[in-house]
């Protein structure tokens, strides 16, 4: 009985939830549809001659000229381009980079996990340190600690980020000499770059040093790219923490003599933490953009830096995939959060 | 019940006119009342006055500023800020690379980003609730088609989406106000969507409909008041990131072009000295971060004073 009782309400809570995931997946065709369309129509609206700029200061012959852009099928209609670009999408090809020829799709995942690794650490640095400064401003309410708190994560949140990563580079690089101001590792090393992923490489590398080199690196980039999404998870955390409190269950397990640290741990975190998990999601689409700006001023070489040069060379292919590419991810966390929304928060995932 | 109907719908109006004229004494307006919390924010008074100072000083800029945003003294190249060594009071905050004032180059950068953030905030406001009042009124397939379109522009990041519109339109301060509006145009058409969404099944609506009120009296006059809160609070908070994401383009080099005095083409310009004069890159930023600072305090008070469901 008791077993067939699990097992009723195991089916119940699974079956939605599957066909909730698989219905979602669905619904992202028709967006990744129209932003290939955005993203098609966007880009080739940018004025300029992609074959002249390839051919750069030393020019090109009109019948040279004529040659490559029949070559790159620049010369067939807009439609007739957009529809081979879907047809290749269709077999993961994202066709390949104007200027240096290479695909697409290997040129981002080249360069990916140099934003992975970045991004990584300044979601890890702003969640492990925006959470608890949220937990402990909202428990103090009113203190000392909640207004520098909440001042400095109001300062975080408007910071001009790419403003900030030039202070940090003056004090830190300029003044104290601690930091190098650019690039993932100094050219004295040379390693293997398995993982793409500096700190690991250069553990596996064993190269005495170049751990502590990649990590100097990275460390200032990391603090810049997590200023913002650390000012907003201090300040949603605080509030979640306040509107939680406030509720009935707290009061109960207040009268009923549990410890203060036992509340607040394990009763009022874990319903605080929804909504903060929404905003992290949310922070990780916004991190790109953070990441344009922090690659740009560390001379970083990761994807935001890599799309920005693509602007400026008018590398069509690149720029196409590359957003693609992004937009799909951004898409795919959104997705990611939803559902572990539904795990954080079991009234949600039995609902649906 | 059915004495109502035959009524004619213009005479709906006029009742309704001179109650609000004949109550406005007894009752305090919401206008009075958001105010009158708004006060008791002291942060955000500061915040407000801040924002007028720098109005003002964007204002009077020519007058104010002691020299022309783009004079250049060739004779003091660099000068630090008048407490260093080597710096007067005649450039109170230096110069830069090419000898021009800085403080000059800020208070005229002032003006600049207020019409900015006017602009800007303007756009994408207008449209932005144009277009969310139909989704949200309309429903249907422009419903469909609008919130789609959104989705997508969401699921680019928004400096990104700038990024690719400016070069599409190609560099300028123009172009990247109108990119940035762009971007934001979502944000507003999903607010105004969804409490369009909500007001349009209230009793009031409901009332209007039946007293024969056109679609578009419907729209503007009945539901777009009762939806103006949310709209408020996000212009004021847009408008510091729209200040924002205009220094940012304008460091990327896709915003305003040298030699106009925007701050964030100042820090672009100031980059390659930042080890050797840090007064050149500092005090841009700084005009950025108080501005932004000032608006989000401000926003913040707006929002617990406007609309105390949103208080957070």
């Amino acid at each position: 009985m008791l077993l067939a009782g699990t097992d009723y309400t195991f089916a119940v809570a699974e079956t939605p939830m599957l066909s909730f995931v698989f219905r979602k997946l669905l619904m992202l065709i028709p967006t990744l549809l129209g932003i290939t369309l955005v993203t098609f129509t966007l880009v080739h609206l940018i004025p300029g001659d992609p074959v002249a700029i390839m051919a750069g200061e030393r020019g090109i012959s009109a019948e040279r000229h004529a040659e490559v852009m029949a070559e790159l099928g620049l010369d067939r209609p807009m439609w007739e381009q957009y529809l081979s670009f879907l047809g290749n999408l269709a077999h993961g090809d994202l066709g390949h980079s104007l200027i240096s020829s290479n695909p697409v799709l290997d040129e981002f995942m080249s360069l990916f996990p140099a934003t992975l690794e970045l991004g990584f650490c300044a979601m890890l640095l702003a969640v492990c340190l925006g959470i608890p400064l949220g937990v402990i401003a909202g428990i103090k309410r009113g203190s000392i600690i909640d207004h520098t708190v909440m001042g400095t994560s109001l300062t975080g949140y408007s910071m001009p980020i790419f403003w900030w990563g030039l202070l940090l580079i003056i004090f830190f690089s300029g003044i104290l000499g601690w930091t190098p101001v650019s690039g993932r590792l100094s050219s004295s090393y040379w390693i293997d770059t398995p993982t793409g992923f500096m700190l690991i490489d250069t553990l596996l590398s064993g190269e005495p040093g170049a751990f502590v080199d990649a990590l100097q690196h990275l460390i200032l980039p990391t603090v810049v790219l997590a200023t913002i999404p650390l000012a907003v998870i201090a300040r949603m955390t605080r509030s979640s923490i306040l509107e939680v409190l406030g509720e009935d269950y707290i009061r109960t397990a207040r009268a009923k003599g549990l410890s203060p640290w036992r509340i607040i741990a394990i009763h009022a975190l874990r319903n605080a933490m929804i909504p903060v998990t929404t905003v992290i999601g949310l922070q990780i689409g916004l991190l790109f953009s953070g990441a344009i700006l922090t690659e740009t001023i560390f001379s970083w070489p990761g994807i935001g830096k890599w799309l920005i040069d693509a602007v400026g060379r008018r590398d069509y292919p690149s720029l196409q995939g590359g957003i693609l590419l992004i937009a799909l991810i951004v898409m795919m966390v959104n997705l990611i959060v939803d559902l572990l929304y539904g795990l954080i928060n079991p009234r949600i995932r039995n609902s649906r | 019940m059915t004495q109502v109907t035959p009524q004619p719908p213009a005479a709906v109006p006029d009742i309704n006119d001179n109650a609000t004229t004949e109550l406005t004494p007894q009752r305090p307006s919401p206008l009075k009342d958001a105010w009158r919390s708004f006060r008791r924010n002291r942060a955000a008074l500061a915040g407000m006055v801040i924002i007028a100072l720098i109005i003002v000083i964007a204002c009077l800029a020519n007058v104010v500023a002691p020299y022309s945003p783009v004079a250049q003294f060739r004779d003091s190249v660099l000068t630090p800020p008048f407490w260093q060594d080597g710096g007067s009071l005649r450039f109170v905050l230096g110069t830069d690379d090419l000898g021009r004032d800085i403080l000059s180059r800020l208070i005229h950068g002032a003006r600049l980003s207020m019409t900015i953030g006017v602009i800007v905030v303007s756009l994408s406001l207008g449209i932005g609730v144009l277009l969310g009042l139909l989704a949200g009124f309309l429903r249907g397939w422009i419903d469909t088609v609008i919130m789609r379109l959104m989705d997508i522009m969401l699921s680019i990041p928004s400096l990104l989406l700038a990024v690719v519109v400016v070069a599409v339109l190609g560099p300028g301060l123009f172009n990247a106000m109108l990119a940035i509006a762009v971007v934001y145009l979502p944000h507003y058409v999903r607010l105004t969507r969804s409490s369009v969404i909500t007001e349009r099944e209230r009793e009031y609506v409901m009332a209007s409909r039946l007293a024969g009120a056109g679609v578009f009296r419907l729209m503007f006059i009945t539901i777009l008041p009762n939806c103006l809160a949310p709209l408020i609070v996000q212009a004021t908070l847009s408008f510091s990131n729209a200040v924002l994401d205009a220094a940012a383009l304008g460091f990327l080099g896709l915003g305003a072009q040298p030699p106009t005095p925007e701050w964030g083409s100042m820090l672009a310009d100031a980059r390659q000295y930042v080890l050797q004069a840090w007064w050149v890159v500092t005090f841009p930023g700084l005009a950025v971060l108080i501005t932004v600072l000032a608006f989000n305090i401000m926003g913040d008070g707006l929002r617990d004073a406007l609309d105390p469901r949103l208080k957070r």
